[in-house]
């Protein structure tokens, strides 16, 4: 069995591969942030609050686009429903744990940790020390997260509006799904949304952002159906 | 932006990340919630992207010759053809910049 600290350890070594994108998307954040008017408090507090990159970026990108709070929260709960799908995977191997521990370690459940989590989980006979490699993985994203936000945050006061920066917001959503793009079910589903989005942008609240993941999850449904009848 | 969303936005993400490992067990959710919520980011996500490339600031569609297409249009093959994160920023980046220089 190894120990409690060779088991961080291995979750910190694991996931570091996967910190080199987080680092200018944090700083990325941090910057737009401050572009698109928002205070540096407010914009560090959303990194530590929500910590969640894509869900933050979309909800001050909303808010500064006059949409309702209502809108931009709701949309945070839409875009961060998929750690439904981690924690649904995860509680497996984390079941033995107690409720506290269970409650501090999910802040820490990101895109990056479960990849590298689970797949350790999947791989390793399950110990008392195993979600080790959870806690090493998460506290080390967690801080570069924290350190990139911050950076970006004074880097943001310098850099000037001409630098298009802001178009750095759909690059970064369009590298986070390159890795679907090789599956049609998937490009099906992203084609059909981005239609979507662009049919209904201009109703109230910015809606579009809640009706789009609804249409795309029916289309989704319906090319699974699709697939299977096949 | 006030305090009081981002602390609520901030609380829903909590529970999207907690409710599942402490009220569910593996058995709990059918394969087929599984199954469409994995498409969660290709339908999010898109929903972003389009309207930042195909919109300008005022809400009208942009040319064809602008440099957003061109720039999008550079991450998408690269993004395909790399599946790299990096890579994919740094050539939209790049390509956007040679066309608004």
């Amino acid at each position: 069995m190894s120990s409690k600290f060779a088991i961080f350890k291995k979750g910190l070594l694991d996931i570091s591969p996967l910190l080199i994108p987080v680092v200018p998307f944090g700083i990325i954040f941090g910057a737009i942030g401050i572009e698109l008017g928002f205070s540096p408090l407010i914009t560090y507090a959303t990194s530590l609050i929500i910590f969640g990159g894509a869900s933050q970026i979309v909800f001050i990108q909303l808010l500064s686009g006059g949409a309702s709070s209502l809108v931009a929260i709701t949309s945070v709960g839409v875009i961060n429903s998929r750690h439904f799908l981690y924690g649904a995977v995860l509680t497996e191997y984390l079941e033995k744990l107690s409720l506290i521990k269970k409650l501090l370690i999910s802040y820490l459940i990101t895109d990056q940790t479960f990849a590298v989590s689970s797949k350790y989980f999947k791989n390793h006979k399950i110990n008392n020390h195993s979600h080790y490699h959870l806690i090493g993985a998460g506290i080390i994203l967690w801080t570069t997260w924290q350190v990139t936000t911050i950076i970006g945050i004074f880097l943001g006061s310098i850099v000037p509006e001409e630098w298009g920066l802001k178009f750095a917001i759909p690059l970064t959503f369009l590298a986070i799904i390159v890795n679907d793009f090789r599956k049609l079910d998937h490009v099906l589903v992203m084609i059909i949304s981005g239609i979507s989005s662009l049919i209904f942008f201009d109703i109230p609240f910015k809606a579009y952002i809640i009706i789009t993941p609804l249409i795309g999850l029916l289309s989704a449904l319906i090319i699974i159906r699709i697939k299977e009848s096949l | 932006m006030s305090w009081l969303s981002v602390i609520i936005a901030g609380l829903i993400t909590y529970f999207t990340r907690f409710s599942m490992i402490t009220f569910v067990n593996s058995k709990m959710m059918s394969k087929k919630v599984r199954l469409v919520l994995s498409y969660v980011p290709s339908t999010v996500f898109p929903a972003i992207i389009f309207p930042a490339v195909f919109f300008n600031d005022n809400g009208y569609f942009v040319d064809v010759n602008d440099p957003k297409i061109f720039g999008i249009l550079a991450a998408i093959i690269i993004g395909f053809f790399s599946r790299s994160i990096i890579a994919t920023i740094i050539s939209g980046l790049v390509v956007y910049w040679i066309f608004i220089l």
